[in-house]
């Protein structure tokens, strides 16, 4: 049994972001038992503020202040983290583009297990965490045996556990610069340089409080047209899926999903959307989601409020005609 | 350039209706056709193109049993120079550790300049990249959708990162990089071109032959195991809608009006 | 008669005998010529083989049709008729203008056979011939310079107007026009001034009104006259000779040979390269139209030939839908590139690449292989095996678009575009609606019947179009047929997959599905599908006969094996839209049609565009996994053709016709006012009892 959990902060601009407070969850779930102690690496104030905003969710909170990590590069990070990680053990990162870029790197530096992308933990035992994966995009789920023993990478999908909201934690907050950064800054042979902003286009989808989001199965491009017909009557802004945006058929700033926008709407109505994490993972603030889509089996049904069975070419215009009457 | 591309033959995914064998220790793969992960496919033309950029070669590698030799061919249709067939009974079960290993005796034996791998398949998770960058000590870069050769010594690529946008990043070789979908606009092959490879000897190799001790790899060194699969419980799921459209899209509005879906 | 005029042959140019200048001159005209076309025919021999030395009767047949008599002219009836009028000007003049060149030198030349009164006969013909060719270059150049169709515009990114270039051709003829009969005129008038015999003219002809303004013109002036007018002709006929290669007008030199060695197999597609066998296919170093020598010298010849009318681009569908594609511009830019890399003075720069430079990719993706073009091109020019060939070459150098390589690939390992299992290809037999008694045999190694339905990819997978499978198989079950399906064991004809350029991975799937149609043993194979049915009869060898459903359902209404009820809604105005893969490449026009007037009391209209012009529906097969750059979409074009038309219901008879019809009818906003309906669907429909 681990005695203690860590789990990497993610941050940005001085706000946390949603996985910080669901990693506590997950790490309860590996074992209830052990501390859990979040790992906030960043420079200066907004540093500052992160790790008191985590203090009151953990009991523990580490911090690594460097000029270093103002942007902060998994090569340098994972470096300065192997000073600081007592040996074995078991650290929660959560699985997105920072994670994937730190974490299988991290488990060979510390000679830790590597187990990645995991949406549910059911028992320790013996040093074995059994854990449940995803595969094939989700078609599939997989249990997997990750021997914990001599410590543990583990990166943990955004959305899987529960945000821990109780916020009474009155941790402390222990500075770990020192440590961290004793022999120096590592990383030097990859130099971040700037963030290319995704072109913007005529519209903010993270603004929108009504959203109708189209997917594959609109079949064709010249069918978007019925999409903006109903948002249209329904005062809504368009937004769609990764596969529409690869097609060229919608610009990058309409996509939402975690390679795309994160959006907060009321309302999200998924028009041929089969529902992968890595959408579902775009959509926050829990809106009302209605799913059209002609697969029964589709996975945003699992989801979504409200579903309906039907082919969206078909099913869209009807919608957009009925909407338009009761005005 | 000297090029190393780590390529992973995986079940065709998109029309394939994966299901869990009845004892649920695999998927069914009776109906499934393979190809190569298409995340590996765009690392591999974006190596030719950087190799006909700038010169150097493409090596292609898969660990596999005698299947995987298919897909090593169809990428060297695609213009890659060279393969390496890895297949050994000791590499089978390894964990992602495991496969990194292994692959880290591939570059230990060549003189790589740029090792690429795709960013992830639908089988996997994305972690042997990183991993085989950390036991080589080399620079990684995860989620690549652009490479920009600057001189033999570094290269600028951009990361995709959330909001659409791209981290831009200077990187020493050598190094590894896990390739996104989208950087490119991969080559097709047909028939002819694999023909037109087929005579070529890919050579096989296995433990001995790249001096990787046993104990490292396979089942017994993997502390990630795969139990079994099985098809996730359904949730309650959505209030399905059921009736003639015209009811449907009734009660449909009505739902809407009553969460603001109009203005 | 005694000329009263000094003839050209005896007259002096300073001190030096005429004659011998007018001996130089055809000399100096024919020998710049000759070089001239040895120049232009070096493209041609460096060119690939093409196999056209064969059915020399046929050739003979279609060139009187085609060249002699112009038959495809008057499908536009103004240009035709005025061009038809200028080639028997051009027949009829060219004997009078070359005998009139031989008589600079030897005077008094009379063509064997043109003396007595056959010569009389021929000499009032060429004076008529000559006015109404003049007239014509007038109306012609009129209509050029102020009422310029719209088809002969060249957009932007094509270059310059031709139209100074046809000015100039029309003032050669106008000017031989005049000049000639200047000359006779000026001796006529001549001959009445002194009271002696002359030629007659014919009234009313160019030469006869220039003949009576020139009756009181001084004999000395009249001299002047008749011999500066043979001067201009002669030097006017050899520079317009030695022009006529230097741009559209070449076509006056080519045509002949471009129409005796037309392609004969409509709806074929050439082989990989004349004169290697499947085979030898493997051992070839290059696949496809890749440079412009990998063309064949008739694709040259082509190039050469093209008039530049614009029929097959106002024909187009893919122009017509803002597509980056324009048939036209296909053969002006190969003359382009063919002149400018083998000029006629200078050294030949071959082997640069054609794409991207010369032709655009998506341009050459455009084409939906419909056949418009060539249906209405005058001079038999082919388009689809060019654009098959160069997707061909596209395709070897793994320049293919990515929406299309993934359907390719699911055709590489399912036999299907779709990726979908082998064993569900039949599913389609088992659905809603269809009756529990009708059971469609699989044939096996057990199961035989007589007749093969062959129902391709679309029909067996997609779920609209499995209902015309459905429909076909009543059909087929109330015309008492003993028929059966491939099942798993069916793979996709490939028909696309060949016109996409994909020889290998079609010439995989015929082998399969050859082996599969042989190894069941049927005597005939019946499709509903027109892709799958050219691919069976124009792709494919040693198969059993093969017929469309809709021979099957005309034969069985003729011999009263199927009974049609009258039709539901008398009020409903039906019309036949014609897939091309039926009409245009296997000219089956009127039995769909035949089939659709046997039900009792149905009303049928034909839109403005039917039969050989019928308007392709957007394009089947990997056609619908194509993205193209376009303004609009062809089948919304259409569905606006059969409005127009008073159409209610479209009928078609191919399953891509319907998958686009049918889709353009929702984006067009017409659901509900208009209906799309197959052949079997409709015939099914009406099938009583």
């Amino acid at each position: 049994m681990p005695e203690q959990i860590f789990a990497y902060i993610l941050h940005k601009n001085g706000n946390v972001d949603d996985t910080a407070a669901e990693l506590i969850h997950a790490a309860n779930a590996i074992s209830p038992e052990a501390s859990v102690v979040a790992v906030v690496a960043g420079s200066g104030d907004e540093l500052q503020a992160v790790c008191d905003e985590m203090a009151k969710t953990y009991a523990e909170v580490w911090k690594i202040d460097s000029d270093a990590l103002v942007y902060i590069n998994a090569e340098v990070l994972r470096g300065l983290l192997v000073r600081v990680l007592p040996k074995n053990p078991v650290v929660l990162v959560p699985h997105e583009h920072f994670g994937m870029d730190l974490s299988p790197g991290l488990s060979v530096k510390l000679d830790a297990a590597y187990l990645p992308d995991v949406v549910a933990f059911e028992g320790l035992e013996g040093g074995l965490l059994k854990a449940v994966r995803e595969e094939y995009s989700g078609m599939v789920s997989t249990h997997v045996t990750c021997d914990i023993r001599e410590g543990a990478v583990i990166t943990i999908r955004p959305g899987a556990f529960q945000p821990d909201e109780s916020r009474d934690a009155g941790g402390q907050v222990l500075d770990k610069t020192d440590e961290a950064v004793d022999g120096g800054i590592p990383g030097g042979n990859r130099r971040y340089l700037e963030i290319v902003e995704a072109e913007t286009g005529d519209v903010d989808i993270t603004k929108s409080d009504v959203l109708v989001s189209v997917g594959r199965g609109i079949e064709d491009e010249d069918n978007l047209e019925i999409v903006f017909d109903l948002a249209k009557s329904m005062g809504a802004d368009v937004s769609c899926s990764r596969p529409i945006v690869d097609a060229k058929w919608l610009e990058k700033a309409r996509q939402v999903g975690t390679s795309g926008q994160t959006v907060k709407p009321k309302v999200y109505l998924a028009c041929g959307i089969s529902g992968s994490f890595q959408h579902m993972g775009g959509i926050k603030g829990a809106p009302f989601i209605v799913a059209i889509n002609k697969n029964a089996k589709a996975p945003i049904f699992q989801v979504a409020d409200v579903g309906v069975v039907a082919d969206i070419v078909e099913f869209l215009p009807d919608l957009a005609d009925a909407i338009g009457d009761t005005k | 350039m000297e090029i190393l591309v780590c390529v992973k033959r995986v079940p065709d995914s998109s029309e394939n209706e994966i299901e869990v064998n009845p004892s649920g220790t695999d998927i069914e793969r009776d109906d499934l056709v393979y190809s190569v992960n298409e995340w590996d496919n765009y690392a591999v033309e974006e190596a030719i193109q950087i190799r006909d950029k700038v010169g150097g070669s493409v090596t292609v590698v898969s660990i596999g049993d005698e299947d995987a030799e298919e897909v090593i061919r169809r990428e060297m249709a695609m213009g890659a120079d060279n393969g390496i067939h890895l297949s050994d009974e000791s590499f089978e079960g390894s964990d992602g550790r495991g496969f990194a290993t292994i692959l880290k005796a591939v570059v230990d034996q060549g003189n790589y300049d740029l090792i690429l791998t795709g960013a992830q398949a639908d089988d996997g998770a994305g972690q042997v990249g990183g991993m085989l960058a950390a036991l080589l000590d080399y620079p990684y870069a995860s989620l690549v959708n652009l490479i920009d050769v600057l001189d033999g010594k570094r290269i600028k690529v951009g990361r995709e990162i959330a909001g659409g946008h791209q981290e831009m990043n200077e990187i020493d070789l050598p190094c590894v990089l896990s390739i996104q979908t989208g950087i490119n606009e991969p080559r097709y092959v047909g028939i002819r071109g694999i023909r037109k490879v087929a005579s070529i000897d890919i050579p096989i190799k296995g433990a001995g032959d790249l001096g990787v001790g046993t104990e490292t790899i396979g089942a017994a060194a993997a502390k990630v195991k795969r139990q079994d699969y099985f098809v996730p419980e359904l949730g309650e799921g959505a209030e399905m809608l059921e009736g003639s459209t015209d009811e449907i899209v009734e009660k449909l509005i009505e739902l809407l009006k009553a969460k603001g879906g109009f203005k | 008669m005694d000329p009263v005029l000094t003839s050209p042959a005896h007259s002096f140019f300073l001190f030096i005998p005429a004659a011998l200048i007018y001996l130089l001159i055809p000399l100096l005209g024919i020998g710049t010529f000759t070089f001239i076309i040895a120049r232009r025919s070096a493209p041609l021999i460096r060119s690939k083989p093409d196999f056209r030395w064969n059915r020399f009767f046929e050739r003979g047949v279609y060139t009187i049709k085609y060249w002699l008599m112009q038959y495809k002219q008057p499908r536009y009836r103004l240009a035709g008729v005025l061009h038809i009028l200028l080639f028997a000007g051009f027949l009829i003049l060219g004997i009078r203008s070359i005998s009139l060149v031989i008589l600079g030198f030897y005077d008094g030349f009379v063509f064997p056979g043109l003396d007595g009164w056959i010569g009389h006969v021929y000499s009032v013909l060429k004076d008529y011939m000559a006015t109404i060719v003049f007239v014509v270059v007038v109306v012609a150049a009129i209509r050029r310079l102020f009422f310029m169709p719209a088809r002969y515009r060249v957009p932007e990114k094509y270059g310059k107007d031709h139209t100074a270039e046809a000015i100039l051709v029309l003032g050669f003829i106008a000017i031989l026009m005049a000049s000639e009969s200047l000359f006779e005129a000026s001796q006529a008038a001549a001959q009445a001034q002194a009271g002696a015999a002359a030629e007659f003219i014919a009234p009313l002809s160019l030469p006869w009104f220039f003949k009576i303004a020139l009756l009181w013109t001084p004999l000395e002036s009249l001299q002047s006259i008749h011999l500066v007018s043979y001067f201009i002709h002669d030097v006017t006929f050899f520079l317009f000779l030695c022009f006529l290669p230097m741009g559209k007008h070449f076509h006056v030199v080519t045509s002949l040979f471009n129409v005796f060695f037309m392609k004969l197999n409509k709806g074929s597609v050439k082989p990989v390269q004349w004169g290697v066998s499947d085979e030898q296919l493997d051992d070839l170093e290059s696949f496809g139209v890749k440079n412009f020598e990998d063309f064949t010298w008739k694709h040259i010849l082509d190039f050469y030939s093209c008039a530049d009318c614009g029929r097959c681009s106002d024909n187009c569908p893919a122009n017509a839908a803002g597509r980056p594609l324009s048939p036209r511009f296909i053969s002006i830019k190969g003359r382009d590139y063919c002149f400018k890399h083998y000029p006629l003075r200078g050294d030949f720069v071959s082997h640069e690449p054609l794409m991207e430079g010369t032709y655009e990719d998506d341009e050459i993706w455009s084409c939906t292989t419909c056949g418009a073009c060539e249906e209405e091109c005058p001079l038999m020019i082919e388009y689809i095996d060019k654009i098959v060939d160069l997707r061909r070459g596209m395709v070897d150098e793994g320049n293919v678009p990515q929406s299309l390589q993934k359907p390719l690939r699911a055709l590489e390992k399912r036999g299907n575009p779709y990726g979908k299992m082998e064993k569900k290809r039949a599913d389609w037999i088992k659905g809603d609606g269809f009756p529990e008694d009708l059971q469609v045999t699989i044939l096996g190694k057990k199961e035989t019947a007589d007749t093969l339905y062959f129902v391709d990819s679309v029909t067996s997978y997609d779920d609209r179009i499995q209902e015309i499978g459905r429909a076909t198989a009543r059909v087929l079950f109330a015309a008492g047929e003993d028929f059966g399906i491939l099942g798993r064991q069916e793979k996709d004809s490939g028909h696309e997959v060949r016109r996409f350029g994909e020889e290998m991975l079609f010439q995989a799937l015929r082998d399969e599905n050859t082996d599969a149609i042989r190894n069941s043993g049927v005597r005939r194979i019946v499709t509903a599908d027109p892709h799958a049915f050219n691919a069976l009869i124009k792709d494919y060898e040693d198969l059993p006969r093969v017929e469309h459903i809709s021979q099957v359902m005309a034969r069985a209404i003729a011999r009263g094996k199927l009974n049609l009820k009258a039709v539901e809604n008398p009020e409903l105005i039906y019309t036949y839209h014609d897939p091309c893969y039926l009409g245009r490449h296997n000219n089956l026009y009127d039995t769909p049609r035949d089939v659709i007037d046997a039900i009792p009391g149905l009303r049928r209209v034909e839109m403005d565009r039917c039969r050989d012009r019928s308007f392709c529906c957007g394009g089947g097969g990997l056609m619908l996994f194509y993205e193209p750059v376009e303004e609009t979409r062809m089948g919304k074009l259409r569905v606006e053709m059969a409005k127009a038309a008073g159409a209610d219901v479209i009928v078609t008879a191919c399953p891509f016709c319907m998958v686009n019809i049918e889709d353009a009818i929702k984006t067009s906003g017409l659901e509900g006012q208009m209906v799309a309906m197959d052949l079997s669907e409709l015939i099914a429909a009406h099938l009583n009892g």
